[in-house]
């Protein structure tokens, strides 16, 4: 009882160090999925249309990748960045740009994936009519998509929760450096093995609180497209 | 104004779609010009849907060719088709008909003027922001009509436009077909409904197994029919 009252006391008062890494969650994980937005979307749209060999199983290793352990995840990033990996010379390790890079790795397939299957459902039902009316591919993408955005909000959502929840692969890559790459879930990891469970606790009720709100907004949109857009 | 180069005349000259072993299509000659709506008879399965699609140009003949106004290969500028089971797209009435006018290279600045003549032509004015999917069956049948209109074809082909629906609905449909045919587009219709090919007039082709049994006047077609095929077809009898 009384973590959980010192715990909402932090969240209530406006605790520095409890926002400040809330900010930078944040910060990565929106950073991270608009990386993976641009990457994703794009490319599952094109894997929805386009028919080459080896397509199949371009498939079944996009859907394996979105089950990737983030520790793995989170490895592969750090030997690439670390000081003898073949991009060390940036620098990268241990800050919160390589844990947008962690985090968008991790994201990435799952969106893609994500739209790969929305499309190609669209597709079968547009078929007909956009080539009826002589749509070019890059129409034909941008209307699926523009289409589709209902649903692929659905995608977006699925990303961010992923990202957001993960511990694995930003520890490795990012360090869990105070006032420098902590994060809400490194910090709750590391709290709560110090025996400082009121911050632990602080920071799962605003996480928790945080993937309540985009979860409804994204309710919000989807019902509001189901209204406007049929 | 029209742009030239015209689709029409479409000339099939022995097409053949096969599908395997299985002729969807078996060696069809046929000329469609400019003139009277067309109407595509026979029963289900005669190859009446997969005429409708090698004239647009959705289905490539397996063997044969197929020729737009003298040219192989002509992209789809002037020709349009509304589908059995139309698919609205995700938007609005009014936006499934400026996609339409965006993808024929209509001029921007028109849209709004030909969305409104074109929404009072298929009778659904007033409906501008109803997403489509929400319209009834017969709505959205009117709002394809309208938008393959969009295109301004020289050419309109209509693949049993008015299956499934009630007869107030098919009667504001053929009341479209007959204006459109009207206002100079060659109108090709497929139905198994004989009392609408009769209203519908024009000339009639009766197709059976993918082949072309038959083509005469409407009238002459049903007062006199030449072969047995058709006559059994028009006593009600069913082709097998």
């Amino acid at each position: 009882m009384e973590t959980d009252a010192s715990a909402l006391h932090l969240v209530l008062t406006g605790d520095p160090a409890l926002y400040a890494i809330v900010v930078l969650s944040l910060l990565v994980s929106l950073s991270a999925l608009v990386f993976a937005a641009i990457i994703g979307i794009p490319l599952g749209a094109a894997l929805a249309l386009v028919r080459f060999t080896g397509r199949e199983a371009v498939i079944v290793v996009l859907n394996a990748l979105m089950g990737l352990p983030p520790v793995v995840i989170g490895l592969a990033i750090f030997l690439l960045l670390s000081r003898s990996g073949p991009l060390g010379s940036w620098g990268l390790l241990f800050t919160p740009q390589a844990m947008i890079l962690a985090q968008t790795v991790m994201v990435a397939p799952i969106i893609a994936a994500l739209t790969r299957q929305t499309v190609e459902d669209l597709w079968a039902e547009y078929k007909d009519e956009l080539t009826a009316m002589n749509v070019g591919p890059g129409g034909r993408i941008a209307t699926l998509i523009w289409d589709a955005r209902f649903s692929l909000v659905t995608a977006l959502l699925a990303g961010f929760g992923r990202a957001a929840a993960e511990v694995g692969a930003i520890i490795i890559v990012g360090g869990n450096i105070e006032g420098f790459t902590r994060t809400m879930t490194t910090a709750i990891a590391l709290e709560t093995s110090k025996g400082d469970l009121s911050l632990a606790v602080g920071l799962g009720l605003v996480l928790l609180s945080i993937i309540i709100v985009i979860n409804a907004l994204a309710w919000g949109a989807r019902r509001l497209g189901e209204r406007h857009a049929g | 104004m029209r742009a030239p180069p015209s689709d029409l005349p479409v000339v099939l000259e022995d097409v053949s779609v096969l599908v395997g072993p299985v002729a969807l299509l078996g060696g069809i000659s046929l000329r469609i010009a400019p003139g009277d709506p067309t109407v595509l008879i026979g029963p289900n399965g005669a190859g009446k849907t997969t005429l409708l699609r090698v004239a647009m140009g959705l289905i490539a003949p397996s063997r044969g060719r197929i020729t737009w106004g003298g040219r192989e290969n002509a992209a789809p500028d002037h020709r349009a088709i509304v589908f059995q089971r139309p698919a609205m797209l995700r938007r609005s009435t009014a936006a499934n008909i400026r996609y339409a006018l965006t993808a024929a290279s209509a001029p921007r600045a028109t849209h709004n003027e030909r969305i409104a003549e074109l929404l009072a032509l298929v009778g659904l004015a007033g409906l501008e922001r109803r997403p489509a999917r929400r319209l009834s069956g017969g709505e959205q049948q009117r709002l394809a009509l309208a938008r393959a209109l969009a295109r301004d074809p020289d050419l309109l082909l209509l693949d049993e436009p008015t299956a499934s629906l009630d007869p107030a609905a098919t009667k504001a449909i053929e009341d479209i077909v007959r204006s459109v045919a009207a206002r100079g587009v060659k109108v090709v219709m497929s139905t198994h409904d004989l009392g609408q090919a009769k209203r519908i007039g024009g000339e009639i082709a009766l197709l059976h197994r993918g082949r072309l049994i038959e083509r005469a006047a409407t009238a002459e077609f049903f007062t006199a029919p030449r072969t047995e095929e058709a006559k059994r077809f028009i006593a009600g009898e069913l082709l097998v």
